[in-house]
């Protein structure tokens, strides 16, 4: 009877996952696994578009300019964001609650806007050229724009909140006592912050940081605009690869690559997270 | 269940003639309109093991932690020693601290935990060594020095914390609910190794707890506090059997209360409790006609069957409402009608009444403990 009640129960679950099930299985999976079947064949088995991809220079620049640009943004949002979130939990509540908000706001500004803005904002007749010109800090404009710097400040703008909100979310669960008792103990700030502060948020710091590092991998839009053509990233390489040329089945295994390599980052935040908790 | 036998080798400790190694003076700390201390004077003397002891928000952490530095105060004085140290950092206050989650460094090994106050002093790590292996030593965690705090059990952990307030020679050791997340029996352990530890190095302790039982079995004085100020201080067999007032009584061990007003009986007097019952009152009392309280202890209470009831002393009738039988003793909550529910813990090997019995309970009128209420 109970027994029966519970195969009910589990039956009228399945029923309702069902629907979800299959458009997830429909629209993401299948097709990944479509894209992995182009990567690998021509049509029949092959490992040529791999080959190509490796063979030729153009495309490992692409990727190692990605990882280049996403290294470097990724450690900017921690040089930004860690004394950020550190001086965030000094604060009163009230002052955390509204520095979160500040934090959060540029979510709900759609990224597109927030990338054009930024035009405006660093063109040669934009207001901090024309602050910098005032004053006599440079006597013509910085090219700040259509570079990979322009690109590195629009990406950093972009994911700085992924990398603060986990970290204060981490930070927020370490122990007030463990700092207050090593005060006891005779530790000065500076001691506590390099001893204690410091080791004990390396893991949340690591974790937050390849969460930036795997965003950042597929970046299109900030390239795309703020690079002018100039910064092409692995996901632009794929629009040409699919949109311009069209090489489906180089782009599928340009897209492999992407997404082990994604899988692989993906595992190892989720090592330094779970063994954070421990 | 607390015994006098248990906590009278400790009253006779007379720790009022030696020096003072802590002295607060009119301490107060305000949050905002809400007064979590008021107004505490407390000294207590070196080497003296002393807790205070009360209900949860009755201001006992925040009394620690002006004493420990983590809070300011808004008024009063703390001298630590014969220094002032109440604007004094809680780096430089000399003070071992332990708390209820041990707050143990998580990205150290527990010889570095030990080993934090000693590095942060800049003391060699040659010589560092051989005092974390004394305090290794002292815990009883040999064995364990390069374990990470997460691979130890709760009670490893807290004598990890213990050691680790104790290596650097503190003044005082301030313990902040230490035992309050160790399950019973490693309760009861790291409680002993705690005694044994104050008593070997003499250093000044000071116990925040609710436990009333951890109170009055570890500390040579304790101060009852509420509502931010202390209703008591003194011995744990004073507070047990004279406490001052009616919280006192009731907040350590099982309590009878009785409410009336005090009136003369032939030579002597009674108390007239409002149901028109009228108890004996033994030695000194108040005045005639005002309110008190009197307090009987459970286990001095006899309870007898009814048709044993002397003629020549008080006893009332009574019914067996709940038995309870607990080992060492038989508790017997019995009705009353005119005075109330009553409590009787009896040593009685077996239980000698069941529920419905009738029954009358007496008392020595020297047993019980005449408290006089307040004016209102």
């Amino acid at each position: 009877m109970w027994l029966a009640r519970m195969k009910t129960v589990k039956l009228r679950f399945a029923v309702m996952l069902a629907p979800l099930v299959l458009f997830v299985l429909l629209t993401f999976d299948l097709p990944v696994l479509t894209m992995l079947g182009w990567s690998f064949s021509n049509p029949t088995p092959t490992v040529r578009h791999y080959l190509y991809v490796f063979e030729t220079p153009v495309y490992l620049k692409v990727i190692g300019k990605t990882l280049r640009i996403a290294s470097l943004t990724t450690i900017s949002c921690v040089i930004l964001g860690y004394p950020l979130v550190y001086w965030l939990r000094g604060l009163s509540p009230r002052g955390r609650s509204i520095c979160l908000v500040l934090v959060l706001l540029p979510f709900w500004i759609s990224i597109l806007i927030r990338t054009y803005a930024w035009i405006v904002i660093l063109g040669n007749d934009g207001i901090v050229n024309r602050v910098l010109i005032a004053m006599r800090l440079v006597h013509q404009p910085v090219q700040f724009l259509y570079n990979e710097l322009g690109v590195l400040i629009g990406m950093v703008n972009v994911l700085l909140p992924f990398f603060v909100l986990p970290l204060y979310a981490a930070f927020s669960r370490f122990d007030e006592r463990c700092f207050q008792a090593a005060a006891s103990l005779g530790g000065s700030r500076r001691a506590i912050f390099w001893r204690l502060f410091l080791p004990m948020s390396g893991p949340s710091v690591a974790a937050s940081a390849t969460l930036v590092f795997i965003l950042s991998l597929g970046f299109y839009i900030t390239p795309a605009v703020l690079g002018g053509g100039n910064v092409t990233m692995i996901a632009n390489m794929l629009d040409v690869l699919i949109n311009t040329l069209p090489r489906w089945e180089t782009a599928a295994a340009l897209s492999t690559i992407l997404m082990i390599t994604i899988l692989i980052l993906y595992m190892v935040n989720y090592r330094l997270r779970s063994g954070f908790s421990n | 269940m607390i015994s006098h036998q248990l906590t009278s080798e400790r009253d006779t400790l007379a720790p009022v003639s030696r020096r003072p190694a802590i002295e607060v003076s009119g301490l107060s700390k305000h949050f905002g309109t809400v007064c979590a201390v008021s107004d505490v004077d407390l000294t207590v003397a070196e080497g003296e093991f002393l807790s205070i002891l009360g209900p949860s928000g009755s201001g006992k952490s925040t009394l620690l932690g002006l004493v420990a530095g983590l809070i300011q105060p808004t008024g009063g004085r703390i001298v630590i020693g014969s220094r002032d140290v109440t604007h004094v950092p809680p780096a430089q206050r000399d003070i071992g601290l332990v708390f209820q989650s041990y707050a143990l460094f998580p990205n150290m090994t527990v010889a570095g935990n030990i080993a934090f106050s000693l590095a942060v002093r800049g003391i060699s790590r040659r010589d560092a060594k051989e005092r974390v292996e004394w305090a290794i030593e002292l815990v009883r965690l040999n064995g364990l020095e390069h374990r990470k705090p997460s691979q130890l059990s709760g009670g490893q952990q807290q004598r990890v914390a213990i050691a680790r307030a104790l290596v650097f020679g503190p003044k005082l050791l301030l313990l902040d609910e230490p035992l309050a997340a160790l399950d019973r029996k490693l309760r009861e352990e790291v409680r002993l190794e705690l005694r044994r530890l104050q008593g070997t190095l003499g250093v000044t302790t000071v116990l925040v707890t609710h436990d009333q039982d951890e109170a009055m079995s570890m500390s040579d004085r304790i101060a009852v506090l509420a509502q931010g100020v202390i209703q008591q201080l003194g011995s744990p067999g004073e507070l047990y059997r004279q406490p001052a007032n009616r919280f006192v009584a009731g907040f350590l061990g099982a309590a009878n209360l009785f409410h009336g007003i005090i009136a003369r009986e032939g030579n002597g007097a009674v108390l007239a409790l409002d149901g028109g019952t009228r108890l004996p009152l033994a030695g000194d009392y108040p005045s005639l006609g005002r309110r008190a309280t009197m307090l009987v202890r459970p286990e001095r209470v006899n309870l007898q069957p009814a048709t044993e009831a002397p003629a020549n002393r008080f006893c009332i009738d009574c019914h067996v409402a709940d038995v309870v039988y607990q080992g060492e003793i038989v508790r017997y909550a019995v009705e009353a009608p005119p005075v109330g529910p009553v409590i009787a813990s009896c040593q009685h090997v077996v239980p000698r009444f069941s529920p419905g019995d009738r029954a009358c309970f007496s008392w020595r009128p020297e047993d019980a403990w005449l408290i006089q209420d307040k004016e209102e």
